[in-house]
């Protein structure tokens, strides 16, 4: 199955484009700086569309099929968000255009903003970052500058609790914030004791994920916001569950004070193989004035005459940029045009439907796969891949084996406090015939974990690739195409 | 599990052999084998670094974790094993033996009065 | 719209779940704010919101209906049709991070051979699948040097002549490591080799930008050289679309490149998603944040990919992790990856040229209006400094009064640099729209 790569389809003096000839005078170049290799390949057009076209038939998508990765929100990608996107008057404009001649790109960004905030419940949002993680580090900087701003500089402990995500604990660190991890009780909430415990007048805040990492809504939560409050501490709300909270409860009611949304999971932005997504922050008025810059304001509110005015501003207090520019427009043109197709009914039947989703898989498979944590779970549930009489039988085997089955695998190994996690969330977008699919083979599995091991070990095998060597490649570190040393010149 | 009687250990699973003021160290049969296959290694001491007890003198990294290693006693490096950087396996294949990671002159020798023996490592509890 | 259950499925999903109601699967949340009365329209079928996205779209003036010289850290190319093509599949969009190799080789490949081009362009040993922009790669690189020195080295040599945007985003993703920034209070007209003398033992990183931010091309060696001899590191930011022509910043023995990769085939789209290039030397691999794809092979001895170096990141290393970043600009690298490997070495280099000579020529034709002066000195690339005879505030007014974007107005960022207009020309302009800007400032501008 190995595809050449586009070096090897290279040939000498092939091409896959022209440009129109020079129709100015040729000035004449800096020979003091000319190249003299560049060792690019060399393929005509056709050649490049095939390989492109034949790699991508080795990937497994959600429009391959179904793709439960726990904590990711792997729901369907309308095709529309992808042609609003495209449209020349946001795909081809600057972003130093005068603002006087981008007014539809501000007031679309300025009306996610509004969306946005009516959904969460905060009072201002920043389009700005780029991701997940880029947002976490944007409202940690935020925290960090509120105390800062008060003059209050020995608050810089950052609660953290173990099941968060990974970039919980590293954006914290990233601020400068020392990281001080704690547990979760025997229901996966917040543990309120461990948490008083911590408070004292070095609390900088702490990092929150709800519904949690185990796709339970913490019952603990605005206990434990009103705690940290107490003690001059600030609440960061991971926003990467709220598929689970749309038109269901606002986070900022909880008692968070700072969060990041993920577009690229609740709002339908295609996830591109691993970007690019979308990280917006919203925040409590009290925190508006540290949001990164810049914003987008009304700055007139418009009448019968004359349309609204929109503007770029910075922030008094801001904490400066995280990126250039004015964030991921063209993910949040997507977005947009997802919140206005579903509008008030639409988001809330989102949630309670992938609430229902989850639900549903949880009770088909929970005789047979342990639950942790068992309750009614949110939109995502994790499960454990172990049997006592199925010695040797990992979550990964239990992955792989799903491939046979035509389902992409739940995220494994995470969270961390549950041994062979398997965390699934089906997301609102399935049929219950293709939940049913996959809760009769998850079923299936766990009996040939037991009886028949060897599948599992061997799997997958209808896969376009066996298992891969991760030993082999960490170890020789080859991390690019190896070409012959006169390549190019 | 292998646990040579003569050696002392700490509970982060590092090991010393003492050989008068010298202390050689590395990580147990018990670590490289939690750590499964090892790619990389890398000790970050330099000879001649005055280290206190305690502080990280390498980084060892399998495919999925990675985990650092700990000086048990303080002192001066005086060697470093450098042929664990072509090959990291060692540490899985002979972790006592041509694993070792650094040599330490040690500046105080109460500080071993901080590690177990043999017994109290094998008794030690375990996550897992 | 999106979600397709019947009234069926619910009871029958419910009953399974043993719960009557949607509502009660909710019964754990707080009583107070649940299912809040939120104040947003109603829903709207696929056609209306088509209709109503086309009309936002149509209020802005997109650089088709202006002219446009405006570049400053985003440039107008053109972009191949094959690119889209390959990027509107949905293998491609539609798949996660690729987590699971034997179902995820495309992504792999993709990444791999993006690194493999990215080594090629910038003569680096290995580059990463991409920071989030230009921007975050260049604070990265910073983060990378202080974390090489173990937070050890504390000053970073920084040329004011790198993009101001850039430099600002290094501020705040470094404000809680209390570093010391030096060399960006130089004048403007500043080169690198003023840069020198502020390079000492505690310096951790000298930080420039090639061709610089206004557009200007230096010889980088004596610079490399003196952090060198202070064992700093030293990196350098580049335009893509320039090295088609130019030495890459391995000649000058960088040990970290960074760039901005909008230019290789992706829409200027009001700033983003764009793509951070980030490339270093093999002995730093370990040190460079950001997802990594090396070959490997398979059970069955099939050359194969797979994420590797993972150890380094966030969720293996939590805290300790250098950097939080966890995806890269995945669909954005894949474009380039295509543009790249279509464009090709004679392509790359055609390109280029073609953007110089109308650079310059540009240049040339500017200078003859009164009052308009470009530094005759210095080599530039595709972008240059235009000194105007008035405020290139009141410049860029008219010139848009006749539905010209004139360039970036200096002024904006740089106090002393009023009358600085930065003008940048790809092969987007033909002859006639320089032309006609010449014309249009030789009418206002006369003597």
């Amino acid at each position: 199955m190995t595809e050449k790569t586009i070096f090897e389809l290279s040939r000498p003096n092939r091409k896959g484009i022209r440009f129109p000839a020079p129709d100015v005078p040729l000035a004449e170049l800096p020979k003091d700086f000319l190249r003299e290799n560049l060792p690019l390949p060399e393929v005509p057009e056709n050649e490049v569309v095939r390989h492109f076209t034949n790699i991508s038939q080795l990937n497994y998508s959600v429009d391959n099929g179904f793709y439960p990765l726990g904590s990711c929100t792997m729901k369907y990608n309308p095709k529309i968000n992808e042609e609003t996107a495209r449209l020349p008057g946001f795909a081809h404009i600057h972003p130093l255009q005068p603002v006087e001649t981008v007014q539809g790109a501000l007031g679309l960004m300025y009306e996610t903003q509004q969306w946005l905030g009516e959904i969460s419940g905060f009072d201002a949002v920043s389009l700005q970052p780029a991701a997940g993680a880029h947002g976490e580090l944007t409202g940690v900087l935020i925290i960090r500058a509120y105390h800062e701003s008060r003059g209050d500089t020995k608050r810089t402990k950052m609660l953290v609790p173990d099941s968060a995500h990974g970039t919980n604990p590293a954006s914290s660190a990233m601020s400068g914030l020392e990281i001080v991890q704690l547990a979760s009780d025997k229901q996966g909430n917040i543990d309120l004791k461990a948490l008083e415990a911590e408070c004292d007048d070095t609390l900088a805040g702490i990092m929150i994920t709800n519904p949690n990492t185990l796709g339970l809504f913490d019952e603990n939560i605005v206990e434990a916001c009103q705690l940290v409050h107490d003690h001059g501490g600030l609440v960061y709300g991971d926003g990467a569950n709220m598929n689970a909270l749309l038109g269901v409860y606002r986070p900022a009611e909880t008692g968070i004070d700072v969060m990041h949304f993920n577009l690229h999971k609740t709002f339908s932005t295609p996830h591109g193989g691993g970007g690019p997504g979308s990280g917006p922050v919203g925040v409590t008025k009290e925190l508006a004035e540290f949001l990164p810059s810049p914003v987008v304001a009304m700055t007139s509110e418009g009448d019968e005459q004359n349309p609204a005015f929109y503007d770029l501003l910075v922030p008094e207090k801001s904490i400066g940029r995280v990126k250039s520019f004015h964030g991921h427009f063209g993910i949040v043109v997507r977005a947009f045009t997802y919140m206005i197709c579903l509008g008030k009914n639409g988001l809330l039947g989102v949630s309670t439907h992938a609430v229902l989703n989850a639900n549903y898989i949880q009770a088909r498979v929970k005789d047979v796969y342990h639950i942790p944590y068992e309750r009614l779970c949110m939109h995502e549930f994790v499960t454990e891949a172990k049997w006592e009489d199925a010695p040797g039988i990992r979550a990964l085997d239990i992955s792989k084996r799903l491939i046979d089955f035509g389902f992409h695998p739940p995220t494994n190994y995470f969270p961390l406090i549950v041994h062979e996690a398997l965390m699934i969330e089906p997301t609102e977008t399935e049929t219950m015939e293709t939940l049913d699919a996959f809760a009769d083979a998850l079923l299936q599995i766990a009996d040939e974990a037991k009886n028949n091991p060897d599948i599992l070990h061997n799997a997958p095998t209808n896969a376009p690739f066996g298992r891969f060597d991760e030993v082999k490649a960490a170890k020789d570190l080859i991390l690019r195409t190896q070409l012959p040393e006169n390549y190019g010149s | 599990m292998k646990i040579p009687a003569e050696l002392k250990y700490t509970k982060n699973d590092e090991w010393v052999r003492v050989e008068g003021d010298i202390a050689v160290m590395g990580i147990t049969d018990y670590a490289q084998d939690q750590l499964s296959d090892i790619v990389f290694v890398e000790i970050v001491a330099l000879e001649g670094d005055s280290l206190d007890q305690g502080e990280t003198c390498a980084v060892i990294e399998s495919v999925k974790a990675a985990a650092d290693v700990f000086l048990p006693v303080g002192g001066e490096i005086i060697a470093i094993n450098e042929s664990l950087m072509d090959s990291p396996e060692l540490v899985n294949e002979d972790p006592f033996g041509n694993a070792w990671l650094v040599k330490i002159k040690m500046s105080d020798l109460s500080q071993l009065e901080d590690l177990m023996d043999a017994d109290t490592y094998q008794k030690l509890e375990r996550d897992h | 719209m999106y979600t397709p259950h019947t009234q069926a499925d619910r009871d029958a999903m419910l009953k399974v779940i043993g719960v009557n109601e949607l509502e009660d699967l909710f019964q754990c949340l707080p009583e107070k704010g649940k299912f809040p009365n939120l104040e947003l329209p109603d829903g709207i079928s696929e056609m209306e919101a088509l209709d109503e996205l086309q009309f936002i779209s149509s209020v802005n003036e997109t650089p088709q209906e202006l002219v446009s010289f405006l570049g400053a850290g985003a440039y107008n190319h053109y972009i191949p049709a094959a690119v889209d093509s390959i990027l509107r599949r949905s293998e491609f969009y539609t798949a996660y991070t690729p987590y699971q190799p034997e179902i995820a080789q495309g992504t792999l490949q993709a990444i791999f051979e993006y690194q493999s081009l990215i080594s090629a362009l910038t003569g680096m040993d290995v580059s990463n699948a991409s920071h989030y922009d230009g921007a975050t790669a260049v604070a990265e690189a910073v983060n990378m040097a202080y974390h090489n020195f173990r937070g050890k080295r504390r000053k970073i040599v920084l040329s004011n002549a790198v993009n101001p945007q850039y430099r600002e985003t290094i501020q705040t993703y470094m404000k809680g490591m209390n570093l010391e920034f030096v060399g960006e209070d130089l004048d403007p007209e500043a080169g690198p080799d003023d840069l020198i003398e502020l390079i000492d033992e505690n310096t951790a990183l000298v930080l420039v930008q090639y061709p610089d931010f206004f557009g200007r091309i230096f010889d980088l060696t004596k610079l490399s050289e003196a952090a060198h001899a202070q064992k700093a590191l030293f990196s350098v930011h580049i335009n893509p679309i320039a090295l088609g022509l130019l030495k890459p910043p391995s000649e000058f023995d960088a040990d970290i490149v960074t760039g901005e990769g909008q230019p290789l085939g992706i829409p200027m789209s009001f700033g983003g998603p764009y793509l951070g290039l980030f490339a270093t030397k093999k002995q730093y691999v370990r040190k460079m944040a950001g997802r990594v794809a090396g070959e490997t092979v398979d059970t069955h001895g099939n050359r194969g990919y797979v994420l590797t170096l993972s150890t380094r990141e966030q969720h293996i290393r939590r805290e300790q992790a250098t950097s939080n970043i966890c995806t890269n600009q995945g669909l954005i690298a894949l474009a380039s990856t295509v543009y790249l490997t279509l464009l090709g070495k004679s392509g790359l280099k055609e390109l280029a040229e073609l953007n110089y000579h109308k650079a310059h020529y540009a240049a040339d034709r500017i200078s003859t209006v009164p009052g308009f002066i470009v530094n005759p000195v210095q080599p530039f690339f595709n972008e240059f400094v235009v000194h105007c005879p008035a405020p290139a505030e009141e410049v860029n007014e008219h010139l848009l009064s006749r539905d010209i974007l004139g360039g970036y107005d200096l002024g904006l960022v740089y106090p002393s640099q009023k009358y600085e207009l930065l003008v940048a020309v790809t092969e987007m302009n033909p002859r006639s729209e320089i032309d006609y800007m010449v014309e249009v400032l030789e009418e206002e501008y006369h003597d």
